[in-house]
């Protein structure tokens, strides 16, 4: 990580007797990946247990090698992070790159099912994802707030250092910055990420055509209503958790089946309903769906009821949305439930020809609407 | 899901829809209007227009508490936020509606005003208390069934004594709106707006009853269905009126036994009346001035009426010249007639308060019922059927 670039100086700062209890003893997961001991910035290390994230953390100095070495670097240690340059260098892969940013605001930090540094990283792995890419690398940046809890920023960081091992996708450099207290709210995270597409697939929003079919990957909504049920001043009993999930290895799957898939795309903010809009405008269609084919645990339609939300308007940080062409309709589908992340799988509707792109509906009471845009924000951050 | 599905019945529905259509005169028309904004809601979520036979047509009410908020009153929340620097907390959707100059709430909090969107009155209260030092109003809105949390609130902060909190009264009537409607000359003497009947909302009816709607039904001979908020609910409340025009009667009926008494909830009408009294007169948005069609709070507990603490003074402010908002809330226009529609006025930008809250019947035609304004509708394809997970 950057900042990490003075010289190292192994002079020794007084007092290492006033270490706090317990302090001096603790070693961060993975030590064998941190510079060797003698290189060490600071007598003390830092306090995880009580420690706070000051001003000096983001300075660029000692207080910032620290934290970088004792925290990032030790949960998410590879070989680019090792060599502490400013950034990675990597040997460029054959075929198309996809890049990929997403900026994560959610509040509260920690939610059933996740926490922010798994969703930073689920999420622009997923935006990767849907270009039709695997990921490959993976670059993350932090803004905190003075005061932020130590023990806190571990959770976080060895969250995704946990989410981006198990996806197989390092990350190679990153960037850390601290304001003021009251200026941020604990830390926001930005990630992006690169992958390469393989040969012959070509996704695109503007590719679906009249008579496409579509699809989703699962269950609507279990994000939003996971971190609905812990907001403040609204907190409600749930066993409902967050879907947070990579879907990269689902995306494969897919494609090696079914490599005419032309549209993929999460649908997160906004959930099914504004994503949909989205792909119908790009593609210059419309689309009809069928209420009753949408999959949504009963438990995620109640909480929804009796908060007013419709669960086609909910954040999803785990599912995708397929469009393919109609005669795949059933290797689809089949490519989609067989994968453990897709087993809700099912097809929704189908891509029409229409001038004003509206997405409609059928519902279950055998009537039509339209499925509109997400008007306003029911729910700010969300991811 | 369990006590929602069966009220959602594909089945159930269509069979009151071959109900209405074999009962519904051919020869002649059915004009209901749906008062409250959560049936126009409901009605388009589900497309319960789809299932009605086209000489039934439902005329959306002015049921709408955000709809009927006159530009004057969301001015005082305004200038109070602004000026006096209060903490102002309120319902989620009046944020968004459109007050003088082109300001909102929700602007407003962007000019650094401290505006919170709470989900009840009690949260108002909690915030109070947890600031001491700053000054809390709830502005308060809503039909009868949003005024007895309110009223609690009211006792409790004089119960406790607590010197920082207050409310800003916007509590509006049900009856007293219908009775306008019923005695407008567009109604009564120029006959434009052909009114057969009503459904009534059942949340306002758990608190007040049915009792205050046998006045009108007698009255103006027209019957009143109290009807639920699911779409079978709606579907059901239509075929009651149905029978009742054919059989010539206005009668009050009940389709909501399951929540809905003659008497209603008489600890929440003592509530209401120990804190609140009527007011000699309201302005609502499209309705003008109404007689004895609002709440007010009583000089019992003036320290907590915001409009005595701070001496506030209304001023009526006219909508715009181009917005429709008052002729669709009293049935006289339909959504589309207005040029504003769909063009100047969205749900992303509206003009006219009909726009704003989902149960506005602007917002409602525009969200869920646009694609029926074109002349020829895209057919909806055949897709898979229901899976495993489905609620």
């Amino acid at each position: 990580m950057s900042a990490a670039r003075e010289t190292m100086d192994d002079r020794r700062e007084t007092a290492s007797g006033d270490a706090p209890n317990g302090a001096a003893a603790r070693v961060p997961q993975r030590a064998e990946a941190r510079p060797a001991k003698r290189d060490r910035l600071q007598s003390r290390p830092l306090d995880l247990k009580r420690g706070r994230v000051d001003l000096a953390h983001g300075a660029g100095g000692r207080a910032t090698a620290q934290l970088v070495e004792e925290l990032f670097l030790a949960a998410f240690d590879n070989e680019w992070l090792r060599t502490m340059n400013d950034s990675a260098t990597l040997a460029p892969p054959a075929g198309r790159l996809v890049m990929a940013t997403d900026c994560h605001v959610v509040s509260p930090l920690f939610f059933p099912g996740g926490d922010i540094g798994a969703l930073a990283v689920h999420g622009t792995i997923n935006d990767v994802a849907m270009g039709g890419a695997k990921p490959l690398y993976l670059s993350a940046g932090f803004i905190l707030e003075e005061g932020f809890p130590l023990a806190d920023l571990q959770r976080i960081v060895e969250s995704m250092a946990r989410a981006a091992r198990e996806a197989g996708v390092p990350i190679v450099t990153g960037d850390t910055k601290v304001v003021e207290t009251g200026k941020g709210d604990g830390c926001y995270v930005t990630t992006t990420g690169v992958g390469v597409v393989p040969p012959g697939i070509a996704l695109d929003g503007a590719s679906a055509r009249p008579g496409d079919a579509i699809f989703v990957s699962g269950t609507m909504g279990d994000h939003g209503v996971a971190i609905m049920s812990k907001r403040e001043n609204l907190e409600f009993e749930t066993e409902i958790v967050s879907d947070s999930a990579a879907l990269h290895g689902l995306v494969a799957d897919l494609l090696a089946a079914c490599p005419r898939v032309r549209v993929l795309r999460d649908p997160t903010r906004g959930g099914l309903a504004t994503t949909l809009n989205e792909i119908a405008r790009q593609s210059g269609v419309g689309m009809t769906i069928d209420e009753r084919a949408i999959p949504v645990r009963p438990e995620v339609a109640a909480a929804c009821e009796f908060l007013g939300l419709d669960p086609l308007y909910v954040a999803n940080e785990g599912k995708l949305i397929a469009i393919a062409p109609a005669g795949d309709a059933d290797a689809v589908l089949a490519a989609l439930r067989a994968h453990p992340l897709g087993a809700n799988a099912a097809r929704i509707g189908s891509v029409v020809e229409d001038p004003d792109h509206f997405v409609q509906m059928t519902t279950t009471l055998g009537g039509r609407r339209v499925v509109d845009w997400l008007t306003g924000d029911q729910l700010p951050r969300i991811c | 899901m369990k006590y929602v599905d069966e009220f959602r019945d594909g089945a159930v529905a269509q069979g009151l829809a071959r109900a209405i259509a074999r009962e519904a005169v051919a020869a002649r028309r059915y004009n209901f209007m749906e008062f409250c904004g959560g049936h126009t809601h409901a009605i388009s979520r589900h497309g319960v227009t789809d299932l009605l036979p086209s000489n039934v047509r439902m005329i959306h009410g002015p049921g709408c508490p955000v709809c009927v908020l006159p530009i004057g009153r969301v001015d005082l929340g305004i200038d109070l936020a602004l000026e006096r620097g209060v903490v102002l907390c309120t319902y989620g959707d009046t944020l968004r509606i459109p007050a003088s100059n082109g300001r909102s709430l929700l602007k407003a909090k962007a000019d650094g005003a401290d505006v919170r969107m709470v989900y009840s009155a009690a949260d108002a209260l909690r915030i109070a208390r947890q600031h001491p030092a700053r000054e809390v109003v709830f502005f308060a809105i809503g039909f009868e069934t949003t005024t007895p949390p309110t009223a609690l609130v009211l006792k409790e902060a004089r119960e406790s004594k607590l010197g920082n909190f207050s409310v800003l009264c916007n509590h509006v009537l049900t009856p007293a709106a219908i009775v306008t409607i019923l005695e407008s000359p567009e109604v009564r003497a120029l006959g434009t707006v052909p009114l057969d009947g009503f459904v009534g909302p059942s949340h306002v009816s758990t608190i007040i009853g049915t009792e205050p709607y046998e006045f009108f039904a007698r009255e103006y001979r027209k019957p009143v269905v109290i009807a639920g908020f699911e779409p079978l609910d709606v579907l059901q409340a239509i075929l009651m009126l149905v029978r009742q025009v054919n059989a010539g009667r206005s009668d009050v009926e009940n389709q909501f036994h399951r929540a809905v008494s003659r008497e209603g909830n008489a600890k929440a009408q003592a509530l209401v009346a120990e804190t609140f009294e009527l007011r000699r007169a309201f302005e609502w948005r499209g309705l003008g001035t109404v007689p004895y069609s609002a709440l007010a709070i009583r000089p019992g507990f003036a320290p907590w009426d915001a409009e005595r603490r701070y001496a506030l003074t209304y001023r009526a402010v006219p909508d715009n010249k181009a917005c429709e908002c008052g002729a669709i809330l009293r049935g006289l226009k339909r959504p589309t007639d207005c040029r504003l529609f769909g063009t100047a006025c969205t749900p992303e930008t509206p003009m006219g308060s009909c726009m704003v809250s989902s149960e506005g019947a602007c917002a409602a035609h525009y969200s869920y019922g646009r694609f029926r304004d074109r002349e020829v509708a895209v057919p909806v394809a055949a897709v898979g059927g229901r899976t495993g997970v489905a609620a």
